[in-house]
């Protein structure tokens, strides 16, 4: 009886690993056959990176029950720090085969450590503080990143945070990011292939630590953190542990973003809290702590007011009216109730059940 | 769980009530861009048109000519400037033949102002069938879309991406001066005009055009004996309150004041200025253009303004007057200086086919090729200045003009 219990998580996992590689295989043979628009192709990429931010903060919100925020902040550390990196190194390291790995991992590193910094005073508030909290932070990493201006020449990096001006670099120098208007010039190192892998080696990453002791003890602080502190868990321990996880991948995702245009600045829109917020709609459209669930619904939720592009001005309201019927879908106690008594499952067993007798 | 629930759901209703109140502002401004796009063949585009004639010019097949710019948003303004702007012109080369005998199709797509959504709709105009870009209005978009452009060698013209980097790749131009251009522009006429040697600047340290005019102009202002006396910065987050800027600008004793700035911000300034008593020259770029239609604003304050432009809607010329016109009558509202670079960038297309000889059968990397050395080649009359010329790097030459508000009106210095 055990050992079925056991193959059943895994076998969900292998699913889901099973539909991203399944997805990846049939866009490879559409590509390969010319069947793909450039619309489509180019959202490739990004799927990937929103994707990787719904699991990474369905780790926070669904496995350790606490609300963030401040997920974009994340996002834009890891884009910043290895995009950085790519633009220091490209003379250097002329493969993006290596350079890009690398890259990645200082984007995760550097999103990690701020993750662990963030983490130790907040994880101390609870629910809607925490919220508030997270929000806040996710905005200050913006606004920093936003008034720092680092220039490179001959003498080594100047950093200001004033203008271009106060660099005070001679002729040789380059100026790296400059302020509110970022880094341009990256390398365009993100591919559909990198993404995808990064995707599952995100899957593999959270799947395991869920289903691990780890994980059981993370979940054992969200559903009673007074009981699990009671039989020795160290609560601070492992919130800070997969609160630190989770702004890791986000790095990851800010790695990819970065790569994949040729322009990156901090904006309202692509780190501010309406971002945040759009992730936190991918994880509770997709059912918290449901990996699988996040993933569909980044899919759906990413492709769908592009692929509508062709409705013009209808799209924005085509894309809400959707998000509130998957919100009435996938919440509301009543449909619930009927989506359970008219699943496919319930109808097969019932099925089965009048051929038996 | 469940206020985390509760409080996801008033997060999804939040997400989705901007969602649905973007979406309706753009609806009615992209009504024009859908006629186009709508029309599946040529003799249909000339729909908007009135001449039984222009059906003829199909003959010579369509060209597809995409744009990109922000038609919702924050700076949904610019972008349907641009979007309204080209329109006209559309119309006009197709009521009188199109480009040797090609009809133009052309489709504008939505940015959002947003790096990966310009992408996605450069990518969704190319499966349109686009074969040259008008495009992208914003910079930092510009700078992303540029980069695919110049991976596929799509001809990229943009009406008003000011960085540098816009037009960093060689099949790239623009229509509007860069920033460092104008900056540079500024401090000369300041300097040689002698109009203060003592300026104070209040920029805009988050947007591209601003902190690029700034950096030029305090630069150039060194070589002509300017002194920069006090240089304040401002986000997009904190443009509402100017006072502290001011009272800095006021205490450092400055003769002039220079705003690298965009109208609206401008006219709360001039306001906020005059409320407390810091009465002073002020001086801006083309960005300052529009300044006299902001609403609520008392344009008394203006008074006295000088701007540098190339582009003032009340100019005395025929080409103005008509653009004008056009402008008020079908679009509403009188057109800023993007609408007039778009305006501008439609003609300088066509005129650079013209000089090409480029056909509708031709390949979009043919067409780049053939388009890139007839730009530099080309002199265009147009509004926002007489005989601009092209050089090999995308840039134009033209004269920057100076106006001052004088009695409510742009007049020419």
């Amino acid at each position: 009886m055990k050992s079925r219990s056991i193959s059943k998580t895994t076998r969900s996992n292998f699913i889901t690993y099973g539909i991203v590689i399944a997805a990846y295989l049939i866009m490879q043979a559409l590509i390969a056959a010319d069947q793909v628009s450039s619309l489509l192709n180019g959202l490739l990429v990004p799927l990937c990176i929103y994707v990787i931010m719904a699991v990474s903060l369905n780790l926070t919100v669904g496995i350790l029950g606490e609300l963030s925020l401040g997920h974009a902040g994340f996002m834009c550390v890891g884009a910043f720090t290895s995009s950085l990196f790519s633009l220091c190194m490209e003379e250097t390291l002329t493969s993006s085969m290596i350079r890009f790995p690398i890259a990645i991992l200082i984007g995760a590193a550097a999103a990690a450590v701020m993750g662990l910094i963030v983490g130790i005073p907040v994880l101390r508030l609870k629910g809607d503080y925490l919220a508030i909290v997270t929000l806040a932070f996710g905005e200050i990493i913006k606004n920093v990143v936003n008034v720092i201006y680092l220039g490179r020449d001959a003498s080594g990096f100047h950093f200001s945070m004033e203008s271009t001006l106060a660099l005070n670099m001679d002729e040789t120098g380059t100026v790296l990011i400059k302020g509110a208007q970022g880094i341009t010039g990256t390398p365009k190192d993100s591919t559909f292939t990198i993404g995808v892998v990064m995707v599952l080696i995100t899957l593999i990453i959270v799947l395991n630590l869920i289903h691990s002791r780890t994980g059981r003890a993370v979940m054992a602080i969200r559903d009673n953190r007074i009981a699990a502190e009671s039989i020795g868990i160290n609560v601070t321990k492992y919130k800070l542990l997969a609160f630190t996880i989770s702004a890791a991948l986000a790095g990851v995702a800010g790695a990819l973003y970065s790569h994949n245009l040729s322009s990156l600045a901090a904006t309202q829109k692509n780190f501010g809290y309406n971002q945040s917020i759009m992730f936190l709609v991918y994880v509770v459209l997709g059912g918290i702590g449901n990996i699988r669930g996040s993933i569909i619904a980044t899919v759906v939720l990413t492709l769908l007011p592009e692929l509508l592009r062709s409705m013009d001005s209808y799209r924005m309201l085509i894309y809400a009216i959707v998000l509130i019927v998957m919100m009435l879908v996938n919440w509301s106690p009543a449909i619930i109730d009927f989506r359970k008594r008219h699943s496919l499952k319930n109808l097969l067993g019932k099925a089965a059940r009048k051929e038996a007798r | 769980m469940k206020r985390m629930i509760s409080l996801g759901m008033a997060a999804v209703l939040a997400v989705s009530m901007t969602a649905c109140s973007s979406g309706n502002s753009a609806e009615e401004t992209t009504a024009a861009a859908e006629t186009t796009a709508a029309a599946g063949d040529a003799a249909e585009t000339e729909a908007a048109g009135d001449d039984a004639a222009e059906t003829e010019a199909a003959a010579g097949g369509t060209i597809k000519i995409g744009g990109i710019g922000p038609i919702s948003g924050g700076t949904a303004i610019y972008g349907q400037a641009v979007m309204n702007g080209a329109q006209i012109a559309v119309d006009e080369i197709n009521a009188a033949g199109g480009i040797n005998g090609m009809t133009i199709e052309y489709q504008f797509e939505d940015d959002e102002n947003d790096t990966t959504i310009a992408v996605n709709a450069y990518n969704s105009l190319k499966d349109w069938g686009m074969q040259i870009l008008m495009g992208t209005v914003t910079s930092l978009p510009c700078v992303a879309v540029a980069a695919e452009s110049a991976n596929d060698n799509m001809f990229q013209l943009t009406p008003s991406g000011s960085a540098v980097e816009c037009i960093q790749n060689d099949n790239a131009f623009r229509v509007c001066f860069s920033d460092p251009n104008q900056g540079a522009a500024s401090a000369q006429y300041i300097g040689e005009h002698g109009l203060a040697t003592k300026v104070a600047v209040i920029y805009d340290s988050s947007d591209v055009y601003s902190s690029g005019i700034y950096e030029k102009f305090a630069q150039e202002a060194a070589n002509q004996g300017i002194e920069v006396t006090a240089a304040e910065a401002f986000t997009a987050d904190s443009k509402t309150d100017f006072t502290v800027q001011l009272q800095k600008c006021k205490d450092s004793g400055a003769e002039l004041v220079f705003l690298p700035i965009y109208y609206s911000e401008a006219a709360l300034i001039l306001t906020q200025a005059d409320s407390m008593g810091f009465d002073t020259q002020f001086f801006g770029c083309d960005g300052l253009d529009g300044l006299l239609s902001v609403e609520n604003f008392d344009t008394a304050l203006a008074e006295g303004v000088m701007l540098l432009t190339p582009f003032a809607a009340d100019a005395e010329d025929e080409l103005t007057q008509s653009f004008v016109s056009k402008y008020e009558e079908t679009y509403g509202g009188t057109p800023n200086q993007f609408a007039a670079d778009a305006y501008d960038a439609i003609y300088a297309i066509k005129a650079a086919a013209e000089q090409a000889g480029i056909t509708s059968d031709m390949s979009v990397s043919d067409i780049c090729e053939a388009m890139k050395t007839a730009m530099t080649e080309i002199t265009i009359d147009g509004l926002t200045g007489t005989g601009m010329t092209w050089t090999a790097d995308g840039e134009p030459s033209k004269e920057p003009k100076a106006v001052m508000i004088e009695n409510g009106a742009y007049t020419a210095m």
